[in-house]
């Protein structure tokens, strides 16, 4: 368990420096996963020092946002303000990007004769 | 016997107590979405986030005193953000495998989901920091909330956003894709998790066990892109 821990808080930890130091824009963990699927590749043998943790975080994924969910109640007045206009945002960009996402990769793969894996 | 009082402004202060009741409610939320068969709209975060939110409203306690004890919970999103390694490592050889779709699929849902948000949340006036908070609403959550952070957000408004994404995502995802006439695992699954991150990606495991796994892949892709496409997009409508 503390191999794993060492290696996912090392790996977040030098996405955080990198982010920083070379001013990119992506976040520091999103740094280290990218890092670690590299990782990964050249050394298969990391995996399974990972799984455990790894599979524990990820199976209570949905907890850990839990508390800036919460957060809500600070935005109570917002939210009350411009509700109806975020609601038709969300609403309206989440069928959009479903339905274009769908049709673009379904359609690239007809396209390209990519069809494995198909029922 | 010790004044209540008492004993209330020594768990007001101290992180124990709202430690204890973020994983409370978070277990009864849990609860709730198994006794209604795990239907999309008795989602556990939303259930928690609302029991929460009564108790603090009820108790009068500010969320800063609450996030004193639950930040140990919030800490945790960095290493399982980075945990999502191990999954998109698992899965290699099929993204390999079905490279040019899914990077069609990776930049027209992305795009669309960011721009389309922004597009109308502008049209209907909505501007400054909450358009910043909306920008990354598709990537799953511990990466939106980086992201609005970085373009002046509010993270906790973007965590509420997020979640509310992924919700609407699987509730919708089945009745429209079936209306578009998609019979492609691969592209409904893939579709799902962009656009919808871990809740579609649940939902997307419920309906088919492929198009789950390319919605985990969509997920941890929309992750990276999002990143990097949500600070030049946003400066379009700033």
């Amino acid at each position: 368990m503390i191999p794993a821990l060492v290696i996912l808080l090392g790996f977040q930890l030098a996405g955080e420096v990198a982010s920083r130091a070379l001013g990119l824009p992506l976040p520091g963990p999103v740094l280290g996963m990218v890092a670690l699927v590299i990782a990964l590749s050249l050394w298969p043998a990391l995996v399974e020092v990972v799984r455990p943790v790894a599979q524990g975080l990820l199976a209570h994924l949905s907890l850990l946002f839990v508390p800036a969910g919460v957060g809500v109640v600070a935005h109570l007045p917002v939210l009350a303000a411009e509700g109806p206009a975020i609601a038709v945002a969300l609403v309206g960009s989440t069928v959009l990007a479903i339905a274009v996402g769908a049709l673009a990769f379904a359609g690239v793969a007809r396209l390209t004769g990519n069809t494995e894996g198909e029922p | 016997m010790t004044d209540p009082a008492l004993i209330w402004s020594y768990l007001a202060q101290g992180p124990l107590l709202w430690l204890t009741v973020t994983l409370l409610a978070y277990w009864a939320g849990d609860a709730a979405s198994r006794a209604a068969g795990r239907r999309p709209l008795v989602n556990p975060v939303l259930v928690a986030v609302i029991l929460l939110a009564a108790v603090l409203g009820a108790t009068g306690t500010p969320y800063a005193t609450y996030f004193e004890g639950a930040q140990f919970v919030h800490f945790m999103l960095g290493p399982a953000t980075v945990a999502l390694a191990l999954p998109l490592y698992a899965n290699l050889a099929r993204v390999r495998r079905a490279m040019l779709p899914m990077l069609a699929g990776l930049l027209a849902g992305s795009v669309t989901a960011v721009l389309s948000a922004l597009a109308i949340a502008r049209a209907l006036g909505v501007d400054g920091s909450v358009l910043a908070s909306l920008a990354p609403k598709s990537a799953t959550a511990p990466v939106a909330i980086g992201i609005s952070e970085r373009l002046g957000g509010q993270p906790t408004l973007t965590a509420v956003l997020v979640l509310l994404t992924g919700v609407i995502g699987a509730i919708v995802a089945t009745p429209l894709l079936n209306a578009l006439g998609i019979r492609d695992w691969r592209a409904r699954g893939f579709a799902t998790g962009v656009a919808a991150h871990g809740i579609g990606t649940a939902r997307a495991f419920q309906v088919h066990e492929t198009a789950g796994a390319f919605a985990g892949i969509g997920m941890g892709l929309n992750a990276v892109l999002t990143a990097l496409i949500a600070p030049a997009i946003l400066r379009l409508f700033l």
